[in-house]
């Protein structure tokens, strides 16, 4: 897993409510057993017509959007399956921190696991930072996790709050199995003293 | 202090190993179900790091998703689905897990396939690689969804890192009238709470009502608590739990069986635990549910209309109900029975149980599915399928003009050949109503069974009181 320090880019702006996973990667394209390589199809239906060829209107096929690495999204973003072929895609896109008012669970916990940062901020805030976005390429913004800072194109700056368990793992790229691993005297004398009803 | 725990608070705490400074627990992972989409890049991560499976005894394998539902005895036509299939049979091989494969009885969707065998049990916590894990609740197993990576994590040390869920109560009171099914009531406690009211929350279900449904029908409801943005629903356990569980493949015999009873006794919520968040509600306010928009709370009951936008004061909502309905193609204030539609679905891990299958047959019997209408039955489960010829449900189903399938998960997502074309539009037993779920460009509308299987009879949605 990439680490994750600080980001700049142009944020592109989705501002829909409840953006589900097969919004974000249609279950078609679920089939690979690879990680890699979702995202062409990221979005799919919002940005292709039905014969392939792009739609013009969607904030991704805008030129000051195409490289966007942070997405600024509605509330309740990630809801429905738990397909990690949501976060793979937006990754293989390109898209490393989606601020939203909201997220759904899993989604949250898989797009942590793969070096996405997820900012929760309030609705206020996501509006103000929809109308930055909106300015396009000339309008940038900087991501620092360690100081929990947005740095909007005008200067102004947004703190943000992360789980800190998270936030050391996605700042040294840590995968969790191996931390677990550690554990494994713990986990052995669970086992050893477990209700043998269940085991 | 009031010291009384909630039945979810009682299966964390038995499951608890380890708690780091911030809150963030290790716990103890009892059931472990895998499919083949979620899964290989999973067991790839395990190759890589040279690591195994910690508990393949604890770990059963099954293809769903992907499988086809028509004549198996054929290689699969799509490549794609095959490579995947063929990874799973590999992978559990390669790490001793149990598989229950394409031309296995047992094959199924795995949470039809879970609790029939009495893989599920209560006190348990279960995952799988799927948000609708959440259906084995109904059994009180703290059972919920995860992705790849806990997929990966979960094989390799038979635990997952987690933060604790808030305790919320749905309660719905009153006598369960004839007409209003599990489907009914939990697609409107969705309309009530929102797809993301239940957003960080594990939800027990009580009530009288509640209470009184099957297993079945208790597993309809926690199936679908996602939608409400849960990841975890339950019921207590009670007697017809332990009834259903009895005798089952994998359900305890003898000495442990008597031992696992008494304890699963024990599993229910202190008379005076705080919840942090408490829904009450009268079945008398709901009636047969169907949703009209793209997200699960979008419900209706089916004697009402099309919401009108311009009547919703919060702008994004608004939005996102222009969006909805121009995608299904209806304009605001239209009848729901005035919806025709192309086909008709039943089948999924909400609806494919034999009670359902049972459900749908007695509203066919007798009658033909409209001209010009497909339906499907796609039963739950190779078992599920053989009961039902037992009971000559499939010739009920075959002479209305139903197609009658293999088990797995279908049109449910579109994956496998079974899909909707675009602007093709569904009566549907299945649990998610999202923009092309079903199929590009496809249109849903989530119903009970009896409900699907009257939509086929009739060609458009219908109230079953209307049935002649
Ligand atoms: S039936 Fe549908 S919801 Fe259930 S596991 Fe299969 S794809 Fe998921």
């Amino acid at each position: 897993m990439e680490k994750f320090n600080t980001l700049t880019s142009v944020a592109a702006p989705l501002p829909l409510i409840n953006v589900d996973t097969d919004m974000i990667i249609p279950a078609r394209f679920l089939k690979t057993i690879k990680r890699t390589g979702l995202g062409a199809d990221l979005f799919s239906t919002l940005r292709f017509n039905q014969d392939g060829t792009e739609r013009e209107e969607f904030v991704l096929n805008k030129p000051a959007f195409r490289n966007s690495e942070i997405l600024i999204a509605g509330k309740n973003f990630g809801c429905g399956s738990s397909r990690e072929h949501a976060p793979w895609a937006l990754l293989d896109f390109g898209i490393k921190c989606v601020i939203a008012p909201s997220f759904a669970d899993i989604f949250y916990n898989n797009s942590s696991k793969n070096g996405i940062l997820l900012i929760k901020l309030p609705q206020e805030q996501i509006d103000k930072l929809t109308e930055d976005a909106e300015l396009g390429a000339n309008a940038t913004m900087t991501i620092n996790l360690e100081a929990q800072e947005i740095t909007g194109p005008d200067g102004d700056i947004i703190k943000f709050e992360v789980d800190s368990f998270k936030k050391h793992c996605l700042m040294n790229g840590l995968d969790d199995i191996g931390l677990t691993m550690a554990k494994s005297d713990k986990i052995a004398a669970f086992e050893a003293r477990q209700n043998i009803i269940v085991a | 202090m009031n010291n009384a725990t909630t039945l979810y608070d009682k299966l964390w705490n038995s499951h608890v190993v380890d708690e780091q400074e911030d809150g963030t627990c290790l716990v103890y992972i009892d059931r472990h179900l895998v499919h083949e989409v979620t899964s290989p890049q999973a067991f790839d991560g395990l190759r890589n790091e040279g690591r195994n499976v910690r508990r393949p005894d604890l770990t059963l394998a099954v293809a769903d998703h992907n499988v086809p539902t028509t004549d198996r005895d054929k290689q699969i036509d799509d490549e794609e689905s095959r490579i995947q299939i063929e990874a799973l049979e590999r992978n559990c091989t390669d790490f001793g897990v149990e598989l229950y494969s394409m031309k296995d009885i047992r094959q199924g969707i795995c949470h039809v396939v879970g609790p029939e065998q009495g893989f599920t049990l209560p006190g348990t916590t279960l995952v799988c690689g799927d948000s609708h894990t959440a259906t084995h609740g109904a059994f009180g197993s703290m059972s919920f969804g995860i992705g790849t990576s806990e997929v990966e994590h979960v094989l390799a040390t038979q635990t997952l890192l987690l933060t604790k869920c808030r305790n919320m109560r749905v309660t719905v009171n009153g006598t369960l009238p004839n007409g209003i099914t599990a489907k009914d009531l939990i697609l409107a406690i969705i309309g009530k709470i929102g797809t993301a009211g239940g957003t960080g929350a594990a939800i027990e279900f009580t009530g009288d009502a509640l209470k009184s449904l099957t297993m079945e029908g208790r597993m309809t409801v926690c199936n679908m608590t996602i939608e409400a943005g849960a990841r975890v629903g339950l019921f207590a356990p009670d007697e017809k739990t332990f009834e259903y569980l009895k005798g089952r493949p994998k359900s305890p015999k003898g000495a442990a069986w008597e031992a696992a009873v008494e304890y699963w006794k024990t599993l229910k919520t202190d008379e005076t635990a705080i919840f942090d968040e408490e829904i009450v509600m009268d079945v008398s306010e709901i009636k047969p549910q169907v949703t009209w928009g793209t997200s699960p709370e979008d419900v209706v009951a089916i004697d009402g209309c099309v919401p009108d936008p311009d009547r919703e004061t919060d702008i994004n909502r608004r939005n996102k109900m222009e969006r909805s309905l121009e995608y299904m193609g209806l304009t605001a204030g239209m009848p729901m029975t005035d919806i025709k539609i192309n086909t008709a679905f039943i089948g999924s891990c909400t609806n494919s149980r034999i009670e359902d299958i049972r459900a749908a047959a007695s509203v066919i019997e007798g009658r033909k599915v409209a001209h010009g209408v497909q339906a499907l039955v796609v039963p739950g489960s190779g078992l599920v399928k053989e009961i039902a010829e037992q009971e000559g449900l499939d010739q009920i189903f075959i002479e209305a003009g139903f197609e009658w399938r293999e088990a797995g998960c279908s049109m449910c997502l579109a994956m496998n050949a079974d899909k909707l074309g675009p602007g093709e539009r569904a009566a549907s037993t299945s649990n998610r109503n999202f923009e092309g779920r079903q199929g590009p460009g496809g249109r849903t509308h989530l119903v009970s069974p009896a409900m699907a299987a009257a939509a086929a009879v009739k060609g458009h949605l219908v109230d079953l009181n209307d049935l002649d």
